[in-house]
Formats: C-alpha cells, structure tokens, sequence
C-alpha cells in the first residue's frame, strides 16, 4: 500500500518523535515543577527561554542549534571529540531540534497539572512517613500523569510536524533527516510530485488525529483512574 | 498506660503568621483523648500543625519524652516524615489514585525506624473501623464518612506515638457524624494511642475528650483534665455559644427492676433514668440538653414528670445564638452543677424570672436514656480508669 520511501520517511518520522518525547520528558517534569514550585532571581528569564521556540521562527531556532551543536560549536564539538556523536544531519540531530520544538507544550501542559495537584494530599504522605522525594514519586507524579499524558502527545504530534527547525538543523537527507514533512516539500518541489505529496499529506493526516484520538482516550483513562471523571 | 507513665508533650513555642499572633506554653500527658477547644481563628489548627512540623515555630521548643521535634537555640527542626505522628485532616485527603488497600498501607509500609513504636495491625484496624467491604474501592466512590474512617485508619497503621485530629468531623452533615463519632471512641479506648482532638464543638469534647486545652485569640486560656477544665470560671465563657446543656457527673447507685429504672447519684440530687446496664458505682457522664428541662414555680404534684430538681435562678439570659423566641435560664442545683435551661422568652415574662428565684426543673426521664445521654463511661479526670484492662497490660 504504501512505497518504500513512503514507508522509510513514515518510519523515521515516528522514530524521531518518540525519541524527542521520551528524551524531553524528564527535563520537562524537572523544569515544569521548578517553575511551579520554586521561587528564584531569574526565574522570569528560565520561563522566556524554555517558551522562546513558541514566539521565535523555527528557522531561527534551527540556526541555534546548529551553530551551538554543529561539529565545531560549543556543545556539539564537545559531544563529537569525547562520544565521537555528530548530532548534525543525523536522526538524533532531527529528534533534539523536534524535542526544542515541542518542548515548552510539553512544560506548559506539565506545569499545569502539577500546579493542580492537591498540596495538601502531599503533607498528609509526609506525616505518613514519606520524604519529600518518596512524596514526588509516590503522590505528586501520580497525580500529575493526566498532564504528563496530553503533554506527551501534544509534544509528539508537535515534533511529528517540525518542518524549520529540522531542515535548518540537520538538513533534507532521505532516509536519515527527511520526516514526512521534509519528504511532502521536496516532492511539492518536484514537478508531478503532488499526487505523491498528496499521499503523504493524508498520512501525516492519518497520524495527527490518531494522537489526538489516543491522548482523549487515555487522559479519559486516567481521570476516571483519579476519580476526576 | 497510667498517667503516671505516659510521655509528655511539652511545648513552649511562638509563632507569627500574618497578624496572628500564637503563643504557648503547655505540658500535657500523652494519655487519653485531649481535646483542642476553641472558637474559630482561636489557634487550634495552629497548635498542631506546630506539632506536626508544618509550621516552624518563630521561637522555643517542641519535644515529646527524649524525642526534640523543634529547638529554635539548636536550629533544630525534625522533619514531618521523622516524627512518627498521625494526622487526621477535615478533608480526608485520601490518594484518589490508590485504593482504600493502598491508602491504608501507605503509611504502614513506611512506619519504620520513625514510627512511634505502636503496634497496631492491619486486620485489627479494618475490623475496628468496618473497612473490610471497602477494602478494593476507590476513594471517590466513598461517602464522607467512609472516608474519614479510611484516614483514621491509613493514620493508625502510621503506627504513630501521637494522632493528631484536626477537625475531623467538620465537614460531615449530622448523620455522618453520627456514624463517625462512635468510630473515635472505639479507637481512644482500643488503641493506647494517645490523640489531640481539635473541635469547636463543645457536643465532641464532652463526649470524646479526657483532657481538654481552650485556646483563646492564640493563647492558652486553661487546660488540664476535662472535668477540672469545665469547672473553671476562666473556661466558661468558652462554652457558651455551643448548643446548650449541662455536662452532669453522675455514678450509678441502684436499679428499678420492677419499673426498669436507674438511679444515679448526681452533686446533692438524684436522677431517674430509663435503666442503664451498668453496675452500682460506675461512673458516667450525662449531657442533659437545654431544650428538654422545663422550669415550675412550685414542686408540681400532677404530672408525669419524674425529675424535678430545686434550684435557684442563676442568670436570664435573652438572646441566646438560637431562635429569637428562646432565652437561656442557668440553674444551680448543685454546689457544682448548674443546668442550662432553654426556654421562650414569654415564658420568662409570665413567670417573671429572675435571678435569685427559687424553681423546679422538670427532666422527663425518657429523654435521659442510654443511647442519647450516658456520653461516656468512665471518669473524665482519670483517663487510665476507663480503658479496657487489656490496654493496661499492654502499657
């Protein structure tokens, strides 16, 4: 049904989105929950930064990151010399620039469960005798999971459509950079390629309302595990 | 466990929050049920979360026995999960993502090296508080008094040295209190586990408390043992805007059989009351309300009523929180008791009472039966005297 190269450029995008997903989420929840809970000189400033890919052009925080991860920038040289790693034009360099892009949904969607979450549930664990870390497990993440949920998903369907800041990045390669967006441009580029965009057009289609459909349900799940349906 | 024995709480601290100002200085048995009595905004809340270490103190020290909960000179301060306390809120606050089972042994797994050395199990405390059906069920799909039962549990198995309850059957209605309140006798009297009960309902402490602590706009107006407290003048004043009635001490001194009566000796008076099956000498408390005692002019000859009690107008009192009709008429009858008397307005005017006067109070007997009135064995100021002689051996 469905091409080779459509199959690949399919393959790569999910690959991509879920390696963004999975690799953002703990500093998403770490700096969601410093932003909510923590009170500091700066914090005005961590906020804009984490919500700069939101206001800036995808481009430009394409151009960031290629100039801070490139082989001969600060970070990526680093990253090259010591793990021999070369985030550029890679896969893995496609997920970092889609996990920047979809990183401040992810927070905001966090941030705003655990702001939700009941202080005073996690004082009675501590008089039960947990610590404020056993606390953070046991209660606080627990209750924070319908956020964490449709902050997962949010981010996935975000980094599943990043156009900018990838080709920026890490560039238009088949096979290894070209998700399904890139792969729709070139072939908008191509003459008689539309019929081909066409086909991935629906797919990429196909894929977003399947993450929304799946985020409904299990947020759905998960309230009514918490008793909040 | 004697009071001879018990531990003691001792807490000399002060605390600023906002333009509160709390202050207090208190050395208290842990034995019993000590009740935190206070009008709202008093500092009963204050006190123990003080207690429980979610407030730090501007000042002083916190400490049961040997064990330094707080000392502002060492910059000490023992963190909540190291206290070894439980801690009943007015919201449950059960986990709504574990069930009634994870709830309970939430606190039970973590009672280690902290815990305050109870020994209380999980199959005594279902059985005890009637969990066992509720056991797999979610917290959302309980009723109000389902949960706090829940906590009262979740908290027991903390295996805590004290349980702290704040408010707990605020937010019931009066049914669900109803089904609650037997639920904390059962636990002071079957648990050695000493608890700090605060209420602002007077009904709670006379019927749940030992020892009582009134606070007052952040200090401590009096504590000590309820019976002592109750008759201080300086704590009297605190007690008036509850619905009113007299605690009465009574012992029991001999039964009817023929007509199925009590006798029990009461301060220079004796009351019938429907019989009571409780030996000759025991102890008992009777709250007699308000609204039930009538007032006479003279010893009434022809009618039903059994008790009637001499005594003299203390105080009229016209508006009372209650209905615009009603007045308020203290009576003493005892060099000890007074009855608080609810009666309308007109009838203070066509009787023309005032202080001084001599009157009957009329008590039906039928209102004074065992279910509604005998409150709580035992005697208030001796708390060791009304546990069972298990939890005596056990201490």
């Amino acid at each position: 049904m469905l091409s080779a190269a459509e199959l690949d450029a399919l393959r790569l995008s999910l690959q991509v989105a879920l390696v963004a997903v999975i690799g953002s989420l703990p500093f998403a929840v770490a700096v969601a929950w410093v932003l909510a809970r923590r009170d500091f000189a700066g914090k005005t400033l961590v906020d804009a930064v984490v919500h700069l890919p939101l206001v800036l052009p995808p481009v430009v925080i394409g151009y960031f990151l290629l100039v801070l991860l490139g082989t001969k920038g600060p970070i990526g040289g680093w990253l090259y010399e010591t793990f021999g790693l070369r985030l550029i034009f890679t896969r893995w360099g496609a997920a970092v620039a889609a996990a920047v892009m979809s990183f401040p949904l992810m927070v905001r969607s966090i941030r705003l469960a655990l702001e939700a979450v009941d202080r005073g549930l996690e004082f009675a664990a501590r008089t039960l005798g947990a610590s404020r870390l056993d606390v953070f497990f046991s209660v606080t993440l627990p209750l924070m999971l319908p956020g964490i949920v449709t902050g997962s998903i949010v981010a996935f369907a975000t980094s599943l459509g990043d156009f900018g800041a990838t080709i920026t990045f890490v560039g238009n390669v088949a096979g290894e950079t070209q998700t399904l967006s890139l792969a729709i441009y070139s072939l908008a580029q191509t003459p008689d390629g539309d019929a081909a965009a066409l086909r991935l057009v629906l797919i990429s289609l196909v894929l977003a309302l399947g993450a929304l459909f799946v985020s409904e349900v299990l947020a759905r799940r998960v309230r009514r595990m918490l008793g909040r349906a | 466990m004697s009071g001879a024995l018990a531990e003691r709480l001792r807490i000399d601290a002060a605390k600023h929050l906002g333009s509160f100002e709390f202050s207090c200085d208190l050395d208290l048995p842990l034995a019993g049920l000590t009740a935190i009595f206070g009008a709202s905004g008093a500092g009963k809340s204050t006190l123990i979360n003080l207690v429980a270490g979610l407030h730090q103190p501007d000042r002083g020290r916190i400490a049961i026995g040997s064990t330094v909960f707080f000392d502002a000179s060492s910059r000490l301060a023992l963190p909540v999960e190291r206290r070894g306390l439980g801690y009943v809120f007015q919201d449950a606050r059960l986990f709504p993502h574990l069930s009634v089972r994870g709830n309970l042994e939430f606190g039970q797994r973590r009672a280690g090296k902290h815990a305050g050395g109870a020994s209380v199990g999980f199959a005594s405390v279902v059985e005890l508080l009637g969990l066992g059906a509720l056991l797999e069920r979610r917290p959302h799909t309980l009723s109000g008094g389902e949960k706090q039962r829940v906590a009262f549990g979740r908290a027991l198995l903390a295996q805590p040295r004290l349980l702290l309850m704040d408010e707990p059957l605020a937010s019931l209605d009066a049914a669900r209190k109803a089904e609650v309140l037997p639920y904390i006798e059962r636990l002071r009297d079957e648990f050695a586990i000493p608890i700090f009960y605060v209420s602002h309902s007077l009904d709670e402490v006379l019927r749940l408390a030992t020892a009582l602590v009134v606070l007052d706009r952040g200090r401590v107006v009096t504590a000590g043992p309820l019976a002592d407290v109750l008759m201080q003048a300086a704590a009297r004043p605190f007690f008036a805007g509850a619905e009113p009635g007299a605690l009465v001490f009574a012992q029991v001194e001999s039964h009817d059989e023929r007509f199925q009566l009590s006798s029990l000796a009461c301060d220079g008076f004796v009351l019938r009351v429907p019989r009571i099956d409780l030996a000759p000498g025991t102890a008992v408390r009777l709250r007699i309300p308000a609204r039930e005692i009538a007032l006479a002019l003279a010893p009434p000859s022809d009618v039903s009523i059994t008790n009637r009690i001499e005594g003299s107008i203390e105080s009229v009192v016209s508006q009372t929180d209650g209905h615009p009709a009603h007045a308020l008429v203290t009576v003493r009858i005892g060099a000890a008791t007074t009855l608080a008397v609810t009666i309308t307005r007109e009838s203070v005017e066509r009787l023309a009472l005032v202080p001084g006067l001599r009157v009957w109070c009329l008590i039906k007997s039928v209102v004074l039966d065992a279910g509604a009135l005998v409150l709580a064995r035992g005697q208030a100021a001796q708390p060791a005297l009304q546990r069972a002689p298990a939890n005596d051996a056990r201490a």
